[in-house]
């Protein structure tokens, strides 16, 4: 039988790594196929060499049975091969229309007819039933919606084989769900789909199948219906997935943090953290549940030393550090994993190593004088690279060119290597795979029992119960109520993140 | 002046309505070789690439346009040889904008820089091209067969309006206005122009779509070439008459800031340049407006610089520039 795609033994090399080794992916006429992998297995890259954007250095491509050469992307349009990308390729100021269409106008008399645009992209939306505004501006939509224009632009090329490229790291968990009643309606209408992705939850929702790949090699090909989450994960890391449970005894010694009545203001000067009291011993994790918007961030910012408080003490060691420069605070103790690791924790256009001595560039021994000293920063960066497992060719890569993953690694690597006593982890394992996951659990719970303290927030309530010793509940602006993971469950900390506390009472 | 009348009744003196008559028309001229620069411009802005040789792609179109104005006159063409040697100097200027586009776009070189490099360039050789035709002079003859101010037949009868806008003026100038309106037909109605944009905006999602960034930014670069190359060549033809090193003096930096401040889109640059024109009128013309006459002529010959400092910081707010102006394009970048 003949495969919808087939890509055989396809092998892509980039400047010191291999990216594709001899992988081969079959996909069958309308089925969702997983391809499931690590940040930085190689999976993009795979998808980009059949999407057109890269050449393959050997190997095969068959679709529907007929070997094709796909030299960029208008070949790949023109055999119905369509990408939803991961970072969006829309432009903001043009409408919803107008992106659609780009590049295949609809014209009259050379004219275009945006007329005829909105009509065929009405069209369309409601025959998939992908709800968009055909006339809105793209910078004006939400990011589901922007990702349903992004689907509807490979539909109205006519494309039957549907790439998405891990679509639900943007979205909230109900656009998930419709993102995933999207893919399965498209099965149903007919297309093929390839889901790029490694999250074990949503294969199992919507897969036929999954291809796993690790380190740029195939691993297996699975039906999902004979498999199970804990098989798969496996298959991916290449070795036994521990969850990291936080097991290590609860001994918290003195305080390293300590919060008094602080107050805060967010950026439209409405203040969004409230007599706020918190405080965090060494020997403990303590855990920060809450929605979005409650004032984690402006919290995480006041205490880093990023965000003027209003009123209130921020004490680390003792010292009263409110309102202090940050490099006082880094000075004071503070390891900080930012929640926006492009935007706050690396600089993306400097090399690994420059970014591992962002705090400490100007101390010996990375200055002498006033002389950056490159060989130690070099030789610093290398141990880290090692020790952190952040997969690069060198330490002279610049940040940009690597998985989120590894980006994050290291941010990590750096923080903790310079052993804080208050270590900050602000979402640190947002878009992240398994294995990363696990390696940055692991090195948290690690502090911890050195007798360092970490603040760990995060909207992952998992998370937050398998490693927190306690768990505080912030709601709008101050912490509601404190509890231990093993006297709570989800259900309990849900209510308390809505803002009721114990026995039903409106807090 | 405090609260005197401007115009006292009864004294003999320009009215309101004589200085208007004087200052638009004016305006009109100064204006033409900036709208046409600025337009050209935002073509390749628009595509994604910064040119900041503007005023070396004039310097070159008015060079262009005075050596084949010369030599048209010089084989009989007579009043035809000025409008020819505008075409000429399109072409011209069309040709001097790929050392732009080869070196920033096919080399991916800094945009800022290789524009310098344009203007340094255009002065360089024309001069020593003037030299070498005309035995070593340092400027060139002046033509003869400039594009006069002319009444335009039936409109200039109009009343009221006629004398304003219809009278003494040079057909450049609306040719100018027009070609202004067929550029923003251009890039807001034609696909072309959403491509162009597209390149401007985010080349990665145009690129996606099979859309060739490399030969949007091209056409781009080449079109700011032959307009630059005209609005020099317009302004030789039409006010300077002969061309020498300091011909072009600052137009088209002119040009540029009449595009930022006209926000990249074809009309606001018209009506950018149009005001740049007008303040260029001003000191063109102080001499003969009441009050203006007696301030000293510095002011006025500095005022169109001093507006545009003025305008760019204090009213043009936030400018828009397209997304990717500046920022080469490397396929498969994260």
């Amino acid at each position: 039988m003949s495969y919808a795609i087939e890509m055989r033994q396809i092998r892509k090399e980039f400047p010191g790594i291999v990216a594709n080794d001899n992988i081969t992916l079959q996909v069958e006429d309308g089925e969702i196929h997983a391809l499931f992998g690590e940040n930085g297995a190689g999976k993009s890259t795979l998808m980009n060499v059949l999407f057109g954007l890269y050449q393959p250095d050997r190997g095969e491509i068959y679709v529907h049975g007929e070997k094709a050469v796909i030299h960029d992307p208008n070949d790949a349009t023109r055999l119905g091969i369509g990408m939803v990308h991961q970072h969006f390729m829309l432009i903001d100021k043009f409408t919803v229309a107008e992106n659609i269409v780009l590049g295949r106008e609809p014209k009259k008399n050379g004219v275009l007819d945006m007329k005829e645009a909105v009509k065929v992209v009405r069209e369309l939306s409601e025959k998939y039933g992908l709800d968009v505004d055909p006339e809105k501006k793209v910078e004006e939509i939400t990011v589901g919606m922007q990702q349903r224009v992004e689907i509807l632009k490979t539909l109205y090329r006519g494309s039957d084989i549907l790439i998405f490229d891990e679509p639900t790291a943007v979205l909230t968990p109900i656009e998930i769900q419709e993102l995933i009643e999207i893919m399965k309606r498209l099965v149903h209408e007919g297309k093929s789909i390839i889901l790029i992705t490694h999250k074990l939850k949503e294969i199992f929702e919507c897969c036929d199948r999954a291809t796993v790949i690790r380190r740029g090699k195939n691993i297996d090909t699975v039906k999902i219906s004979d498999t199970n989450p804990t098989e798969l994960a496996s298959m991916m890391v290449g070795r036994k997935v521990h969850v990291q449970v936080n097991d290590a005894p609860y001994n918290p010694q003195g305080k390293v943090l300590e919060i008094e009545h602080l107050n805060v203001a967010d950026a439209r000067k409405v203040e969004v953290i409230k007599d706020l009291n918190l405080t965090v011993h060494g020997g403990e994790i303590l855990g920060i549940a809450g929605v979005d918007g409650n004032g984690q961030t402006e919290l995480i910012e006041a205490i880093a030393g990023l965000r003027k408080t209003k009123s209130g003490t921020i004490k680390l060691n003792n010292q009263d550090v409110t309102n202090q420069r940050t490099r006082k605070m880094i000075e004071a103790g503070l390891g900080y994993i930012p929640e926006d690791r492009q935007k706050h924790g690396l600089v993306l256009d400097f090399s690994i190593a420059e970014n591992m001595v962002l705090q400490t560039y100007y101390q010996k021994p990375y200055a002498q004088m006033g002389i950056l000293q490159n060989k130690v920063i070099a030789k610093k960066a290398k141990k880290l690279i090692q020790e952190f497992d952040v997969r690069t060719p060198s330490e002279k890569t610049h940040a940009r060119a690597l998985s989120g993953g590894n980006q994050q690694k290291v941010i990590v690597a750096r923080e903790v290597d310079r052993s804080p006593q208050l270590l900050i982890a602000a979402q640190p394992t947002r878009g992240l795979d398994v294995g990363a996951i696990e390696f940055i659990h692991g090195k948290l719970i690690e502090e911890k029992k050195k007798g360092k303290a970490v603040l760990l927030v995060s909207f992952e309530l998992d998370e937050i119960l398998h490693l927190s010793d306690r768990i505080a509940v912030i709601y709008e602006g101050y912490i509601i109520d404190i509890v231990s993971p093993k006297e709570t469950n989800e259900n309990e900390l849900g209510l308390l993140m809505a803002g009721r506390k114990k026995g039903g009472s409106e807090a | 002046m405090g609260t005197e009348p401007l115009f006292e009744k009864g004294e003999e003196i320009m009215s309101f309505f004589e200085i208007l008559t004087i200052i638009i028309p004016s305006t009109l001229l100064t204006a033409a070789p900036l709208i046409f620069t600025s337009l050209g411009g935002m073509f390749s802005e628009r595509s994604g690439i910064v040119n900041i040789g503007l005023e070396g792609l004039m310097a070159v179109g008015a060079f262009a346009a005075a050596v084949s104005t010369l030599g048209l006159e010089h084989s009989g063409l007579g009043d035809a040889s000025p409008w020819i040697a505008i075409l000429i100097a399109g072409a011209v200027g069309g040709l001097f904008s790929l050392i732009h586009a080869v070196v920033s776009i096919s080399f991916r070189a800094d945009q800022t820089v290789s524009g310098v490099a344009l203007n340094f360039l255009a002065a360089g050789l024309t001069i020593f091209l003037v030299k070498l035709i005309f035995d070593g002079k340092g400027q060139t003859p002046y033509i003869t067969h400039n594009i006069d101010k002319v009444d335009i037949p039936g409109l200039a009868k109009i009343p009221f309006l006629g004398p304003l806008f219809f009278q003494q003026v040079a057909y450049t100038s609306y040719i100018a206005i027009l070609i202004a309106i067929l550029c923003w037909f251009i890039v807001y109605k034609t696909p072309f122009g959403l491509r162009l944009r597209s390149v401007g905006e985010h080349p990665a999602a145009a690129d996606t779509l099979g859309i060739s960034v490399i030969k949007m930014r091209y056409i781009g670069v080449l079109l700011s070439g032959v307009l630059g190359g005209i609005g020099g060549a317009v302004y030789l033809v039409t006010i300077t008459s002969n061309y020498n090193v300091t011909t072009i003096a600052g137009q088209g930096f002119l040009a540029l800031a009449a595009l930022v401040f006209g926000k990249w889109h074809p009309i606001g640059a018209m009506g950018a340049s149009l005001f740049f024109g007008f303040a260029q009128a001003l000191s063109i013309t102080s001499q003969q407006i009441p009050y203006l006459d007696r301030l000293p002529s510095v002011f006025m010959l500095i005022a169109p610089y001093v507006l545009t400092l003025i305008v760019l910081t204090g009213f043009v707010g936030r400018a828009e520039a397209p997304k990717a102006d500046g920022v080469p394009y490397i396929k498969g970048q994260r």
